[in-house]
């Protein structure tokens, strides 16, 4: 078993990072995530791992680090919350279309614009239809706990360098700023040179050799049928997602007669809502996605022909609810509940909501 | 016109070779226009990076704006950045292989409009990179609107009736600036339009990579230069317009020539 502590969501990303050989980490402080650089900077991995650790001077330029960090075939990441995303997403979409692997974290808070530091989840059409411009998509895992803050990191590297692509970590201020046991994985060394050859020596862009030809790191291309020809290279990369990588968790769905859809900090909540439903005699399974993107549709679409209806909550005005009404496809009723600004709904509330809009409705 | 190409053909000879392209210039035939001063510089750079022998272990950030394609000409390994955060890419790119050379390379749309912040930060941090800026007072790629450095009254497709202060604000010396940032530790501003400014070019640049490998602080080098297009005049007309006119506005020479600041300078006491 890995060492086990009390941590804070943010404190234990930076804590990830640095243990599973993360190489740089480029970043601009905002709430409610700036434990991560501050934890980061109070560590001093570049003592250690040999780390780097950069405060950038905008989001903008933190994120363009991480493309221009990338590009060298070593992990590399960034935190930010949702206003600080919408800077990055001009870099966040370089990157995609470079075919660059890197772990971005969004701790959301309520928006849009200034918003409030607050927790929310309405940054999940953002991070999953998009953010930034043109046909690209990310890999999205939403983390319901701080151990999961934790093999999050660890995860979406893997999942960064499985498909060269860009993942992010779509928490919110709920995860971001409890604090829970989580158990840490050992310090793994940074990869060496030779490592790094063998499997980014393709495409990374260290210095061109006599035994190769140059390596461009670029999204450009003026030659229409080569750019789709990328394009279509792309689409099939998330192609792929959807077949591997697609992870969810259910809950007490066996015999459910109602389901709760729901991720991170709102699952948790709607797994308490499950018991008290239950403890009254009905019913009520939860489906949480894990990866928000690739949509775990299947399981979704699956239980539709076996439930009397669907409610789907989260920390927004309704924004997976349309994923699941695609993935329902009119099968059965699919209603949603939500607060907005800051606002965290209690178990109990929804349990009401879920009784007045599907059960009784 | 059979003559002609016979005379020349008896002027390429072994014998008659002054100047060979570097081998690290590809034979893609460029797209920038007659007259053009990015070639020149490309070329420098290319020369510079082939007799200091460190090919394989450069990495040039090219920008947007006319220089996007720089990567197609010069054989090394390239990054392309976003509009204005080249200086932010090669940050990146420079703090996890520190050991590399890494050039930023932006036109005056880039480095002094869009891209000021990640110019003015990475100066400031003193990154140990070179940055290759090449002022024409236009934008040439989008088809000629006003640059921050486009002069008062000058003649642009966004300033049909000359840049205007009251509209427009002033051209940006942005080069005096940056000599000021304690991050600096060259700064220079040179032109490549005859042959005695190219060599003084070349050797402007080539310190510039020598400060890098020293790890002195920024090396930045200016390249005021033409854009016929923009400007709509013959190549030699573009030269004398620039000398007229570019040049009292961004006066030739080293800004500063030394090493980044000592942080002593800049300490809380105490």
């Amino acid at each position: 078993m890995g060492e086990l502590r009390l941590m804070k969501g943010n404190e234990v990303i930076a804590e990830a990072a640095i243990r599973c050989g993360c190489d740089a980490y480029f970043g601009y402080p905002i709430t409610p995530q700036s434990e991560v650089m501050e934890t980061l900077m109070a560590l001093r991995p570049w003592e250690g791992s040999g780390m780097v650790v950069l405060q950038a001077e905008s989001e903008i330029a933190s994120i363009h680090m991480v493309y221009g960090a990338a590009g060298s075939g070593k992990r590399v990441m960034t935190s930010s919350s949702s206003p600080g995303i919408s800077l990055m997403a001009e870099g966040i979409s370089y990157m995609a279309g470079a075919e660059l692997p890197c772990v971005i974290v969004n701790v959301q808070r309520g928006g849009p614009g200034l918003g409030t530091i607050q927790p929310s989840q309405a940054d999940y059409n953002q991070a999953t239809k998009g953010g930034g411009h043109g046909d690209y998509s990310l890999l999205v895992l939403a983390p319901a706990s701080v151990q999961e803050m934790h093999d999050f990191v660890v995860l979406g590297f893997e999942l960064a360098f499985k498909y060269r692509n860009p993942v992010m970590i779509l928490a919110d201020g709920v995860v971001g700023q409890m604090m829970e046991k989580v158990e840490l994985i050992d310090q793994r060394p940074r990869w060496t040179n030779e490592q790094i050859a063998e499997i980014s020596g393709s495409w990374a862009a260290t210095g061109k050799t006599a035994n190769r030809k140059k390596h461009i790191i670029t999204s450009l291309e003026m030659d229409s049928s080569i750019m789709e020809a990328n394009n279509l290279r792309l689409q099939a990369k998330y192609a792929q997602m959807s077949k591997e990588d697609v992870r969810y968790e259910t809950i007490e769905c066996e015999d459910a007669e109602y389901i709760i859809v729901a991720f991170g900090s709102a699952a948790r909540i709607c797994q308490k809502t499950v018991q008290i439903a239950r403890s009254k005699g009905v019913k009520v399974g939860l489906i949480r996605p894990i990866t928000l993107l690739p949509f775990p549709e299947k399981i979704i679409a699956e239980y539709a022909t076996k439930v009397k209806g669907f409610l789907c909550v989260e920390f927004n005005a309704g924004q997976m609810v349309n994923d699941i009404r695609l993935a329902v496809n009119g099968k059965t009723k699919v209603e949603y509940f939500g607060r907005m600004g800051g606002i965290v709904p209690n178990p109990n509330e929804v349990e009401a909501a879920l009784e007045q809009k599907l059960i009784g409705g | 016109m059979p003559e002609l190409a016979q005379k020349i053909r008896d002027i390429i000879k072994p014998e008659n070779i002054v100047y060979a392209k570097s081998p690290l210039m590809n034979d893609d035939v460029m797209h920038y226009c007659p007259g053009c001063s990015h070639g020149v510089v490309h070329r420098l750079i290319g020369e510079v990076i082939e007799e200091m022998g460190i090919q394989d272990q450069t990495i040039g950030v090219s920008p947007v704006g006319c220089a996007v394609f720089a990567y197609k000409y010069i054989d090394i390994d390239w990054h392309e950045a976003a509009h204005g955060r080249a200086p932010a890419v090669a940050t990146g790119i420079k703090r996890v292989m520190p050991e590399k050379y890494v050039f930023s390379y932006q036109g005056d749309g880039d480095l002094a409009a869009i891209g000021t912040a990640e110019t003015f930060h990475a100066v400031n941090r003193g990154e140990n990179i070179v940055m290759i800026f090449i002022n024409n007072a236009i934008y040439g790629m989008t088809g000629g609107q006003m640059a921050p450095t486009t002069l008062v009254g000058q003649v642009t497709s966004t300033t049909p009736y000359g840049r205007n202060v009251d509209l427009n604000g002033y051209p940006l010396r942005i080069t005096e600036l940056l000599a000021q940032l304690p991050g600096a530790a060259y700064v220079t501003r040179q032109s490549v339009q005859n042959a005695a400014a190219v060599r003084k070019t070349k050797k402007a640049i080539r310190k510039a990579f020598e400060i890098q490998a020293m790890k002195k602080g920024t090396a930045f080098v200016e390249v005021v230069s033409t854009c016929s297009s923009g400007w709509k005049l013959s190549p030699v007309d573009s030269n004398k317009w620039m000398e007229e006119n570019m040049f009292p506005q961004y006066p030739l020479g080293d800004l500063k020539d030394g090493t980044r600041a000592d942080a002593n300078d800049y300490s809380i006491k105490g």
